[in-house]
């Protein structure tokens, strides 16, 4: 949901974090930072628009697969248990679980896009699932619901987002990639795949979708990487 | 207009004896703050950048890296950079990148509004034989230094170009910091990986104008300290 940045709160906010970066902290540096990670906070959701899309990139683009960098926390390739269903929860009329085929059910939609990793890498795919927004339909959320949390099977790695980039045409629960059913290094069997946020954000070897009224953290969030991280 | 007749001979000379800037300063306090907050910012910039450089030292979508570029992979050392880690690189880059535009909007309302750009600003029929003089000067191959006013053609140039390079600095950095919300600007530059060549490349002009900034600076102290005191007045 892209919030109201008046001039005053950004002013505010610049004041705030020159204030902050003189006080008598003993961290004053990272307290400044702080105060400038909340102005930016507010600039990354001024100019998100939940309408805009990112550009389909042509197939000459593709990056061969192999070439496509893949990444998992846990100290070995996180394979499904078995039985795995995808667990949906939080303020919504209908929690319960979907299975994979019940997933494939669901509305398909196909996009080849631009990956942006936070590590300032770029590379191409085609994803293929269902917006995260047929599934927010189908349990039916609440009107509170601000966030949507993502956990996974991988060493418990997730990720809170902002409902607006959750529900952006662009953000799928991806069960394919570039024309096959997703391989365990891309994070099978399903994942979160958003051509409008960094690649920390999307949550691979989904097991749970909680929507949120409160806002919680993630992984690298936790960590010190800015929670917003959209592109 | 004091001694107007005297200044017919070279056109370069013609800023120094503008009314405009009778009782200002050579290096008005506006822009000597300008100056020392860029210094700062530019360190600060430069080191953090060096630190988000360093976790994809490449050039070039992944599967089809630059050929041309012939530094894949080699991270720039540990000591050139800040943050201490990607996210901390991250966190100083986009806090200090509002302060340098600030301080460059700043800058620009003074150079535009107070008319500093008549003086400072390389005006091509003005300033470009001037220019090649000077060149012609520092390399030996010219026995004697143009005639200058303010500043002679060169400076003009070197100063206007580092002024148009930390804006696209700013341009291609907004663009690779937002590629989906910011693509109409991201196209401007050729695409994603394109545009981060080209603040890569803005950061070397930049690193390269500092370097013979300082050497020069070195070599005519009193400008260093028209930086400092602001001179004396026109």
């Amino acid at each position: 949901m892209a919030r109201i940045l008046t001039r005053r709160k950004l002013l505010t906010g610049f004041a705030a974090a020159s204030l902050l970066a003189g006080c008598d902290s003993p961290h004053p540096v990272s307290l400044f930072l702080k105060g400038m990670l909340r102005v930016n906070e507010h600039f990354e959701s001024l100019i998100f628009s939940p309408t805009r899309l990112a550009p389909e990139s042509p197939e000459k683009d593709l990056t061969p697969e192999r070439a496509f960098p893949s990444y998992f926390i846990a100290d070995t390739m996180p394979f499904p248990p078995a039985g795995w269903s995808l667990k949906v929860g939080g303020m919504v009329a209908r929690p319960g679980v979907f299975t994979l085929a019940q997933l494939k059910a669901m509305p398909r939609t196909d996009m080849r896009v631009r990956h942006h990793c936070v590590e300032g890498w770029s590379a191409v795919a085609a994803w293929h699932g269902l917006r995260l927004s047929e599934l927010a339909r189908a349990a039916g959320i609440d009107s509170r619901v601000r966030y949507v949390e993502f956990r996974s099977f991988d060493a418990n790695y997730w990720s809170s987002w902002d409902l607006g980039s959750a529900l952006h045409p662009q953000t799928l629960l991806a069960y394919g990639m570039n024309g096959h059913d997703l391989h365990p290094d891309h994070g099978a069997p399903v994942r979160v795949y958003s051509a409008v946020k960094l690649g920390y954000k999307n949550v691979k070897y989904l097991t749970e979708v909680n929507f949120l009224s409160n806002r919680t953290g993630g992984y690298w969030e936790d960590q010190g990487y800015d929670w917003f991280g959209g592109v | 207009m004091r001694s107007s007749a005297a200044r017919k001979t070279t056109p370069i000379d013609e800023a120094v004896g503008d009314p405009r800037f009778w009782g200002r300063r050579i290096q008005p306090l506006t822009i000597r703050l300008n100056h020392w907050m860029n210094v700062l910012f530019i360190v600060l910039m430069t080191g953090s950048g060096l630190e988000i450089f360093a976790a994809y030292p490449s050039l070039g979508p992944q599967g089809a890296k630059y050929a041309w570029y012939p530094w894949q992979g080699v991270a720039p050392p540990s000591w050139l950079t800040i943050g201490g880690w990607l996210a901390g690189g991250r966190h100083w880059h986009f806090a200090i990148a509002w302060f340098l535009v600030l301080n460059g909007l700043i800058y620009l309302a003074y150079f535009f509004g107070r008319g500093e750009w008549r003086r400072r600003l390389f005006l091509p029929a003005r300033d470009a034989r001037n220019a090649l003089w000077m060149f012609g000067y520092y390399l030996r191959v010219l026995k004697t230094p143009p005639p200058a006013g303010f500043y002679n053609g060169l400076q003009r140039f070197a100063y206007s170009s580092v002024v148009i390079v930390v804006t696209l600095q700013v341009l291609s950095g907004l663009a690779i910091y937002k590629p989906v919300q910011l693509h109409w600007l991201l196209r401007l530059f050729g695409g994603y990986d394109v545009a981060r060549v080209v603040h890569l490349f803005g950061l070397v002009f930049i690193a390269m104008f500092v370097v013979t900034h300082i050497v020069l600076v070195l070599l005519h102290p009193r400008e260093l300290l028209a930086m400092i005191t602001g001179g004396k007045r026109g």
